[in-house]
């Protein structure tokens, strides 16, 4: 870059073109670190302190925050819950999503209708939702116990119940992600040559398992990282649900990570320490991005 | 190999008719290009053949067995497709092993881990893998084995792609304008190529193109297709010398042949501009001449033409001349020729074909000794 400018440094008009590239680029670089990067840091920066919403001075309180939150249990039940949460809805949400996806690009009619059917859930608010759902899982009268009814599993209080709150929460995630998924799956099926699977009938296949696998499932690469990915910042992310259906409860069994900071930093006012929770999300986040990133360049793409 | 039958194929896509009542023989080991402009049908009678498109009426027979209700597995055909249509996960090695594996591998043997477990898969694999090499080798392709198709360049794109149907022994190989997509030396190279393994091996091309050059060149023979019809099948100098149409004689050559209006005179005489020339015909009424460029030579009595320009083209030069006022006619001449634009030129025709109103060949008849006057 350097050695680029230095040398059309010779060049009359170099500097004066140079110069207007500065310009030009500029205004969008500021806006990127005002609204993208400037808040970040400042969560970095606020999570050294012992800031409390309000207060006129910003005492440094170092690597304290970090120390707390090692030795706060319901911080680590927060992480865990978090984990579990992503690692239950994260790959029914592929599944699902890629289920759905085949069988709608499948289809012979009615194509469009079912798309939008899928990715109304993505579209909605989640907390309008969150009460048909709180309506679907009441012990007595909800839907879903008179399904599992059916099929003579006892009655379940789903939401209050600590060993199927944080499940049930999957899977309303689960059911609100999957639409997402479907569509990026789709956009990932379209952008498949039609003659690869033209060719694989000329050498000999002609089932619909042996085209999954050796067309559909390896071209689909780029799309499924990008839906992992997104899925799991979205999985990572969840927070209204918890806040309208359960509220962490019962006794912290769905106490995930945003729930907690929100609960820090907002309800009992201690911003820096809600920061700090933060900063360990926007590190999950920023790692699953990386990896991302890193898979997309070196694995998927072929051409 | 095995031989191919097409009858009284008809296709329609929606209410446009893309097919009309097609019939194509191929004999085993025959080279057969299927001529025609972009949107003539061509690909869609290749396809139809291979199996990867239905038809609403007609027949496909190989080696005399009725297949139109059957799937392009069951066809045992090899196809080699504009694009390549290479599996770009897969390495060089593994594209050209996938038909192999889909025949001879059962499908628990071609499962990813539980192929361990079947009895004889091993054998097989490595029977292919000697396979896989052999083509490969034959194909200069033996050092770009654990390469992905992205990693290739065109023309070993175009190899890879002729591997993978050569692997096996299939029934006939369709080619689908293979060589469409390299530059003009490579394609050269690859034409060669293409011919020196359909002769080796004696195998059954059905080869599809709009390049003329291209299917004069290699095929045995030439079917021509316009608008959904196959208009004439023969060898590349039947269709060159005696076209069954204005249509077909116009379609194939370059220059394109020239073709001008033609009366009768009372004797059985042809004549064109005025110019009584040495060809007979019983014939009458409006006619039209079909003269190549190449047939026609500046003389001192024959047809009378305007020159436009000359057009120098190395090893010959092309005279673009008017005609009765009409623009467009072409003669092939010297790279020496040197005419002045404007100037007024006398061409005699030393072969042409005569075509009626409606384009179909008429007899004619050279009349030699009859000396011609303007």
């Amino acid at each position: 870059m350097h050695d680029a400018v230095a040398r059309s440094g010779a060049r009359p008009g170099a500097r004066a073109e140079a110069l207007a590239a500065y310009a030009l680029a500029a205004p969008t670089f500021l806006l990127m670190w005002a609204m993208l990067l400037g808040p970040a840091v400042a969560v970095l920066l606020l999570s050294f302190t012992d800031w409390t919403m309000g207060d006129p001075e910003v005492p440094w309180h170092g690597l304290g925050n970090y120390l707390e939150l090692w030795n706060d249990r319901v911080f680590w039940i927060s992480l865990r819950n978090t984990l579990v949460y992503v690692g239950v809805s994260l790959p029914a949400t592929v599944l699902l999503g890629l289920l759905a996806a085949l069988l709608i690009e499948g289809a012979a009619f009615g194509r469009a209708w079912y798309r939008a059917a899928y990715f109304l859930p993505v579209a909605s608010t989640l907390l309008a939702m969150a009460l048909v759902w709180e309506f679907m899982l009441h012990p007595r009268v909800g839907f879903v116990n008179q399904v599992v009814g059916l099929f003579g599993v006892p009655r379940q209080d789903w939401l209050n119940n600590p060993d199927l709150a944080l499940l049930a929460l999957a899977a309303i995630g689960t059911w609100q992600n999957l639409g997402l998924a479907m569509v990026l799956f789709m956009a990932g099926l379209t952008a498949i040559p039609k003659d690869l699977y033209e060719a694989l009938a000329m050498d000999g296949a002609d089932g619909a398992w042996e085209r999954f696998r050796r067309v559909t499932w390896p071209m689909l690469g780029p799309a499924l990282v990008f839906v992992v990915a997104i899925t799991c910042i979205r999985g990572f992310q969840v927070f209204d649900t918890v806040a309208v259906l359960t509220e962490g409860g019962p006794s912290k069994s769905t106490e995930v990570l945003l729930f907690t900071m929100v609960q820090n930093g907002f309800t009992f006012l201690r911003s820096a320490y809600g920061a700090a929770i933060t900063v360990v999300f926007l590190a999950f986040t920023l790692l699953l991005t990386l990896a991302q990133t890193w898979l997309l360049e070196r694995r998927t793409h072929y051409a | 190999m095995a031989s191919l039958a097409l009858h009284r194929i008809s296709k329609r896509f929606g209410t446009t008719e893309v097919l009309r009542d097609v019939s194509l023989d191929v004999a085993d080991g025959e080279f057969l290009a299927i001529l025609g402009a972009s949107g003539c049908g061509k690909s869609t009678l290749l396809r139809i053949l291979a199996g990867l498109e239905g038809l609403n009426a007609g027949t496909v027979e190989i080696a005399g067995r009725d297949v139109t209700e059957l799937p392009p597995k069951a066809r045992n055909l090899a196809m080699v497709f504009q694009t390549y249509a290479l599996y770009p996960h897969m390495t060089v090695a593994a594209n050209i092993a996938v038909p192999l594996e889909m025949r001879r591998l059962s499908a628990l043997a071609r499962l990813p881990v539980i192929r361990a477990l079947v009895p004889g898969a091993r054998t097989t694999r490595q029977g292919i893998a000697a396979e896989v090499t052999r083509v490969a080798d034959a194909l200069g392709l033996a050092a770009l084995l654990n390469r992905r198709p992205a990693q290739l360049s065109g023309g070993q794109r175009q190899r890879v792609a002729l591997a993978r149907a050569m692997v096996r022994q299939p029934a006939a190989f369709l080619m689908d304008e293979p060589l469409s997509n390299l530059d003009a030396r490579l394609r050269a190279e690859a034409r060669e190529e293409i011919l020196g393994l359909q002769r080796r091996l004696g195998a059954t091309v059905i080869y599809v193109t709009h390049d003329q050059a291209e299917a004069m060149a290699m095929a045995d023979r030439v079917a021509v297709m316009r608008a959904g019809r196959v208009v004439q099948v023969a060898p590349p100098r039947v269709l060159y010398e005696q076209p069954d149409s204005l249509e077909v004689a116009r379609f194939v050559g370059q220059p394109p042949m020239n073709a001008l209006p033609a009366t009768v005179d009372g004797d059985g005489a042809l004549v064109v501009a005025g110019a009584r020339l040495p060809f007979r015909t019983p014939a009458a009424g409006a006619l039209m001449l079909g003269v190549r460029p190449e047939a026609l030579a500046v003389a001192d009595h024959g047809i009378p033409a305007r020159v436009v320009r000359v057009e120098y083209g190395g090893a010959d030069a092309i005279l673009h001349v008017e005609v009765a006022g009409a623009s467009g006619a072409l003669a092939r001449l010297d790279p020496g020729a040197s005419l002045a634009p404007d100037a007024t030129v006398r061409l005699l025709p030393r072969r042409a074909i005569l075509f009626d109103a409606d384009g179909t060949r008429l007899p004619l008849h050279a009349a030699e000794r009859e000396t011609a006057h303007a």
